[in-house]
C-alpha cells in the first residue's frame, strides 16, 4: 500500500466493513480530538472500546475504559491509534499477538510509522496512517461538506437522505473528484525531516 | 469507479455539487435561511463545540456557500475553502488568523489599488504592519524578513498591468522564513494559474472577478492548501494553542491539513462576521460552471486586442505578458501557457489628456471600477482605483498618469478592436 496517498476504495472498504474499534489512547476530556472521534464514531454505530491505562474504572460516553489490548477479551475488527509517531510500535506489536488478529490498524492524524505498518502488513492486517476515521467518513459520506472541505469526490446520483437525525450515509457512490496533492506532499516531506 | 481523477472542466461543473436528496433538484439550491434546527440538546451542543459537522446560522456557514467552498477548493486543488462577502473581506479574515498586533508581512507592491490601501491604513490601525517589496526583485523580499514577519502576500497576476509574479521564487523565500505565502488569484482564476502547485500555502479569491464572472455579484474566498505546519514555534496562536472560544480546542491538532479554513471560520467569519449571502454564492456558483469557456476567450480575445494597440501610432506602449515582445512573457509562459489574463494596461502618446479622452468616446467599453466581468471595461487607475496613493506609488504600482486599463470581456474581438480604432483615430 501507498501510505502517501490512500485510494478511495481502500478507505471506504475499511469503514464500510469494520463493526467494532478499539481506540488506544482515548481521552474522556471532550476537547480532545480523541474525544470528538470516539463520539463521532459511536454516533455512525460502531462498536467503540476505549483503551487507556490511566483512566481504568471509568466510562467514555457509557462505554468502559480498558487498561490495553489484551484486555478488551473479545475480537475487535480495527485498532485505533490515538498516540504520537513513536508510541506506534509497541501497541501494533501488542495488536500482533490478539487472536483472531484485527483487520485494520488506523494510526490517526500526525502518525506514521512505517516499520510497524510493514509488519502489519505482512501478516495480512490492512494499514491506514496519518487519517482521522472521523475526517475519512465525513469526507465520504460528504458530511464534511458543509465545512468547505474538498471531499474529493463527485457524484451525479440523488444524496442519500440523511438517517437518524443527520447522520449520511457512507454508501453514497462517487468517483474521484479533485486532489489535494500538494498537502499530501507537505506532509510526506514532514515525515522525511523527522 | 475507481479514484479517475476529473479534469478542470468537468470539476467547474460538478464540484460540491450533489442532487438534493429531498427534491432530486439538480441545481445547487439558494439556501435563504438564517439558521437551521438542532435535532436536539446533544446535536447541536456537538455542534457548536466543533465535534459534529453540520449548519448552525448563515455567518458561520450555508449549504449554497458550502457548495462554492467545496468547487472553488477542487479546482485549486487545495484542501477547504471558506467563502465570504468580499475580496477584501477575505484578506482581513486570513491576516487575522495569522498576525498579532506588532507584526509585520511583506506584501509585494504591484497589487490592486485597493490592497494597498488596505494595507496601509485599515490594517495598520489594528497593528498588522506591512513591509512593501518588489516583485521583480526576489531579493527584496529576502531583505524584508524580520523575527515578527508572519506572511507574505502576492499577487499572481498582478492589478492593474497584468505583469505576472514568480511565485514559485517567491514561495521559497517563505519557506526559509517559515512563513505562508499568500496569492491573491483573482486575476488569473485557476483556469490560468494552480498557485498551490506552485508553492503556495493560502490562495484568496476576489470572487467578483472572473470566477463570478458576470459583474452581478461581490464576493471572497480563502482556499487553504493544507501544506502549511502550523505547529512549529508557537508562530501562530490562533492554529496552534488552546482556544478559549471553544473550551481550549486546538485547530491544528483537530483538523489537521484543514485546519486553516476551519480557523477562518470559526475565528474569522464567525466574529467579524463578513458573511456571503447564499444568493451571491448561487448566482457565482453558476458563473464558475462556463470559467474554463469564458476563460479562453478573455484571453484570446485580450491578445488580439493588445496586438492591435502595439501597432496603433497614437500608443506609447502596451503592457500585456502575452506580447512576445513584453519583459513577463517568459512568465507568463512558465506560469499562464493558456493565456496571460485579460485585464492590462497601455499608456498613450497623448499623456493624461489622451486618455480621459479616449474614456469618453469609447462606446462599447463601459468606463467603471471592476475587472472580469463579460463585459469589455476601461479605466484611468491614476484618478480612480489607485487615486489615493502620490504620483510616486502610482508609477511603482503601474498606474502612471498616462495608463490605461482594460479588461477585455468575451464579446467579438473585431467589435471591441473597431470600438478602440474610433475612439483614437478622431
Ligand atoms: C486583485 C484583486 N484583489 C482583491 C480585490 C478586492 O475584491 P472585492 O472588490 O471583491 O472586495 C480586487 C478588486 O478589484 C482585485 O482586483
Amino acid at each position: 500500500m501507498n501510505h502517501d496517498a490512500y485510494p478511495d476504495n481502500y478507505i471506504r472498504g475499511i469503514l464500510n466493513s469494520v463493526k467494532s474499534i478499539a481506540m488506544v489512547g482515548a481521552s474522556p476530556v471532550n476537547v480532545r480530538p480523541s474525544y470528538f472521534a470516539f463520539k463521532y464514531l459511536m454516533q455512525r454505530g460502531y462498536d467503540m472500546i476505549p483503551v487507556n491505562p490511566g483512566h481504568v474504572g471509568k466510562e467514555l460516553l457509557g462505554k468502559p475504559f480498558v487498561a490495553s489490548l489484551s484486555d478488551i477479551g473479545r475480537p475487535v475488527d480495527m485498532i485505533d491509534i490515538f498516540r504520537n509517531s513513536s508510541h506506534i510500535m509497541p501497541v501494533v506489536e501488542e495488536a500482533l499477538t490478539l487472536d483472531p488478529l484485527p483487520k485494520v490498524i488506523w494510526m490517526q492524524l500526525g502518525a506514521r510509522d512505517d516499520a510497524a505498518a510493514a509488519k502489519a502488513e505482512s501478516v495480512g492486517i490492512k494499514v491506514v496512517m496519518n487519517r482521522c476515521p472521523k475526517i475519512e467518513y465525513g469526507r465520504l459520506s460528504s458530511e464534511i461538506s458543509w465545512m468547505g472541505v474538498n471531499s474529493r469526490t463527485l457524484s451525479s446520483k440523488r444524496a442519500p437522505a440523511p438517517t437518524q437525525g443527520m447522520r449520511l450515509s457512507l454508501n453514497r457512490m462517487s468517483v474521484g473528484g479533485g486532489n489535494t496533492a500538494a498537502s499530501d506532499r507537505a506532509a510526506k516531506n514532514k515525515s522525511e525531516q523527522s | 469507479m475507481s479514484d479517475r481523477l476529473p479534469g478542470f472542466s468537468t470539476l467547474a461543473v460538478h464540484a460540491g455539487a450533489q442532487p438534493d436528496p429531498t427534491t432530486g433538484a439538480r441545481a445547487t439550491p439558494i439556501y435563504q435561511t438564517t439558521s437551521f434546527v438542532f435535532n436536539d440538546a446533544d446535536h447541536a451542543a456537538s455542534l457548536f463545540g466543533l465535534q459534529a459537522f453540520g449548519n448552525i446560522y448563515t455567518r458561520i456557514g450555508n449549504p449554497t456557500n458550502a457548495v462554492l467552498e467545496e468547487r472553488v477548493a477542487a479546482l485549486e486543488g487545495g484542501t477547504a475553502a471558506l467563502a465570504v462577502a468580499s475580496g477584501h473581506a477575505a484578506q482581513v479574515v486570513v491576516l487575522q488568523q495569522l498576525l498579532q498586533p506588532g507584526d509585520e508581512f511583506i506584501a509585494a507592491r504591484k497589487l490592486y489599488g485597493g490592497s494597498i490601501n488596505q494595507f496601509t491604513h485599515a490594517f495598520k490601525s489594528f497593528g498588522w504592519n506591512v513591509v512593501w517589496a518588489d516583485p521583480d526583485d526576489i531579493a527584496s523580499f529576502e531583505r524584508a524578513v524580520t523575527p515578527r514577519t508572519k506572511a507574505i502576500f502576492i499577487e499572481s497576476i498582478a492589478n492593474p498591468a497584468g505583469s505576472i509574479t514568480d511565485i514559485e521564487a517567491i514561495s521559497t523565500v517563505a519557506r526559509k522564513a517559515g512563513v505562508p505565502l499568500i496569492v491573491d488569484n483573482t486575476l488569473a482564476s485557476p483556469y490560468l494559474i494552480r498557485p498551490i502547485d506552485h508553492g503556495a500555502d493560502i490562495v484568496v479569491h476576489s470572487l467578483t472577478k472572473f470566477l463570478g464572472g458576470h459583474g452581478n455579484s461581490l464576493g471572497g474566498i480563502i482556499v487553504d492548501a493544507g501544506t502549511f505546519d502550523w505547529s512549529t514555534g508557537g508562530k501562530y496562536p490562533m492554529l496552534s494553542e488552546p482556544r478559549p472560544e471553544y473550551h481550549g480546542i486546538r485547530l491544528q491538532e483537530t483538523f489537521g491539513n484543514f485546519a486553516f479554513a476551519i480557523a477562518c471560520r470559526v475565528l474569522g467569519l464567525r466574529d467579524l462576521g463578513p458573511a456571503l449571502s447564499p444568493f451571491n454564492a448561487f448566482m457565482i456558483l453558476t458563473g464558475i460552471e462556463t470559467l474554463p469557456l469564458r476563460m479562453q476567450k478573455h484571453c484570446d480575445n485580450a491578445k488580439a486586442v493588445a496586438e492591435y494597440l502595439a501597432g496603433h501610432p497614437a500608443v506609447a506602449s502596451v503592457n500585456y505578458a502575452g506580447l512576445p515582445s513584453d519583459k513577463y512573457n517568459q512568465l507568463a509562459r512558465k506560469y499562464a501557457p493558456r493565456g496571460a489574463g485579460a485585464v492590462f494596461t497601455f499608456s498613450l502618446k497623448g499623456g493624461y489628456d489622451a486618455g480621459v479622452s479616449l474614456v469618453s468616446k469609447l462606446q462599447l467599453f463601459s468606463h467603471l471600477a471592476n475587472v472580469g466581468d463579460t463585459r469589455s471595461l476601461v479605466i484611468h487607475p491614476a484618478s480612480t482605483t489607485h487615486s489615493q496613493l502620490d504620483d510616486a506609488a502610482k508609477i511603482k504600482s503601474g498606474a502612471g498618469p498616462d495608463v490605461v486599463r482594460l479588461s477585455i470581456g468575451i464579446e467579438d474581438k473585431e467589435d471591441l478592436i473597431a470600438d478602440l480604432e474610433q475612439a483614437l483615430g478622431a
